[in-house]
């Protein structure tokens, strides 16, 4: 209902919204509203997000499955296991509480207002969960496989890249879908970590620009579904991949 | 034998292992594992986030434990945890056993039914506060007086849309893990019953709800630890208002930090959340003796 409701509203024209019926659909839809939301830098913030994303979770998800992989391989050794551990740990604890540290760190990197900012603590955030989850897939590819690749001669690192990651290419998709989906939608790291207008990204745009034109409900509303129109894209493709992507590790 | 039991004595470890594991290790140490070090650290500070940062000793600390407004807090905290999972739950447990059904009309609903789990929590809370604004919202278009109230700016009613707002967004969400528990139940065990003469009730009471035990427990564990992170809707919703009514601890760190410039309290309530969230994950996972939860499920 208040999707509908989002939609309907976007496409009116600011001066016919109060007159119409606010459930009705507009009797003289107009774009003019998704003009304004674009002319205001939209492109710039949704390409900061892009950047964002892909830098985060690229590299985010190939340490994890190498973690994963080496943390499944060498259960028998103890550093690998209190990695794990450590790992294990950084779930149960809420990440945001560390923001004021990071935010530090960030200023003596000199990163401050820069899109590396956002980067390098969203991939810290992500390697807990996807550690875990991508372990629990590497550990269900059976042992025959590891003793064969070794009496090939393969190393760890041909072993890995040959047997274990296309055996687990549906949860390393899933895992980057998860991540990708957190970081996007990220708030408090772009919030505290940057400040100039030009490396906004799409959620803390979208609060600006609401503080900005908070009366112009159309255009709020039309800035609202542009930021959720590439996610809606995504899941009008890989529905099936984004929901179980969403509920990995919680289901096994 | 194999080449990965680990150094024997006097062997020095060969495998590459370890490296690989290397790079997730330093990001994590650098930006998760040094930060977490740091908020304790800091938390004997005084530092305005600028400046220099002072040692103060215990300074912050006797000054939050000695301010009502971190009881205050924590009692929003606490309080919007156990209403919020007091909806969700029986409305996910219920909406997952009708989703788990084979019914065709049930997966054309489920499609527009989990699209909040694609929204950030920015976006929601933008579209409600536009919905329930009182002069342009749709209470004002509809001109229902029943639904032009002061929605965000009255302490209860602010309250009560937070919690509203929070069960949209994450009820689709339990309802998938819960979905996923049903379609685990054997069906050996509703055809014994339906043979004893079982109706549907009986059934969900007697069967349904007792096999979902461990899933109860996965997913109020991820409420409840999720729900100590419920920072960007609630900041953009209300910004802890009307008043202090709904400033949980996350929003009362961030504004005492970034708001007020007092990094040292700041952190001082971060360590709280830290503390808070590890006793509430144990206790969870001793009642559970299962999967801990994944707090940055919702991070930031």
């Amino acid at each position: 209902m208040p999707l509908y409701w989002t939609l309907i509203t976007s496409l009116k024209a600011q001066s016919r919204y109060y007159a119409e019926n606010p459930l009705a659909p507009p009797a003289d839809p107009t774009l003019d509203n998704y003009r304004l939301v674009i002319e205001s830098d939209f492109l710039r913030y949704f390409a900061n997000s892009v950047v964002v994303t892909v830098g985060a979770v690229v590299p985010a998800v190939l340490f994890s499955f190498m973690a994963a992989y080496a943390i499944v391989r060498g259960r028998r050794m103890r550093v690998l296991r209190a990695m794990n551990g450590l790992f294990l740990m950084g779930l149960a604890i809420p990440l945001q509480a560390t923001v004021i540290p990071v935010y530090l760190i960030i200023i003596k990197l000199q990163l401050y207002d820069s899109l590396l900012a956002l980067i390098l603590p969203s991939i810290a955030f992500a390697i807990p969960l996807s550690v875990l989850v991508l372990a629990n897939f590497v550990r269900d590819v059976p042992n025959e496989l590891f003793d064969s690749m070794r009496v090939d001669g393969a190393t760890e690192w041909t072993t890995m890249w040959r047997l274990a990651a296309p055996l687990t290419r549906p949860a390393i998709l899933t895992v980057t879908i998860f991540n990708a989906l957190t970081i996007w939608n990220g708030f408090l790291l772009p919030l505290v970590l940057t400040q100039s207008p030009q490396r906004r990204t799409l959620p803390l745009a979208l609060w600006t620009f609401q503080g900005q034109y908070g009366v112009n409900v159309p255009a709020v509303l039309a800035a609202v579904v542009l930021t959720t129109l590439p996610v809606l894209i995504l899941y009008a493709f890989g529905r099936r991949q984004l929901l179980s992507g969403l509920t990995a590790g919680f289901s096994r | 034998m194999s080449p990965h039991t680990g150094h024997a004595p006097g062997r020095p470890p060969r495998s590459i292992l370890p490296w690989l594991a290397t790079p997730a290790l330093v990001v994590f140490v650098g930006f998760a594992v040094v930060p977490l070090v740091g908020v304790f650290a800091l938390s004997f500070t005084t530092w305005d986030g600028i400046g220099t940062i002072h040692g103060s000793g215990l300074d912050s600390w006797r000054a939050v434990l000695t301010d009502p407004g971190l009881p205050h807090a924590l009692w929003v905290t606490f309080l919007v945890m156990a209403v919020s999972w007091a909806v969700q739950t029986p409305l996910s447990i219920l909406l997952g056993t009708f989703l788990a059904g084979r019914q065709r009309y049930r997966a054309v609903l489920g499609v527009v039914y989990f699209i909040p789990l694609m929204l950030s929590s920015a976006a929601i809370a933008i579209a409600y506060k536009a919905l329930l604004d009182p002069n342009f919202g749709l209470g004002a278009g509809l001109k229902l007086p029943l639904l032009v109230q002061d929605w965000l700016g009255r302490p209860g009613l602010a309250f009560g849309v937070v919690v509203f707002v929070v069960s949209w967004q994450f009820v689709p969400f339990h309802s998938l893990i819960y979905q996923g528990g049903v379609q685990q139940i054997p069906k050996s065990l509703y055809e014994a019953a339906q043979l004893d003469g079982a109706g549907r009730i009986r059934q969900f009471f007697s069967i349904t709800l007792p096999q979902l035990r461990y899933t109860v427990i996965t997913s109020s564990t991820l409420m409840v630890v999720g729900s100590l992170t419920f920072f960007d809707l609630i900041f953009v919703l209300t910004e802890g208002g009307p008043g202090d009514a709904t400033r949980v601890l996350a929003l009362d760190m961030y504004k005492r930090g970034f708001q007020a410039s007092l990094m040292g309290p700041a952190s001082v309530i971060a360590v709280i959340l830290v503390l808070v969230g590890l006793a509430l994950a144990l206790l969870l996972r001793r009642l559970g003796g299962r999967d801990a939860g994944a707090s940055q499920l919702e991070g930031a």
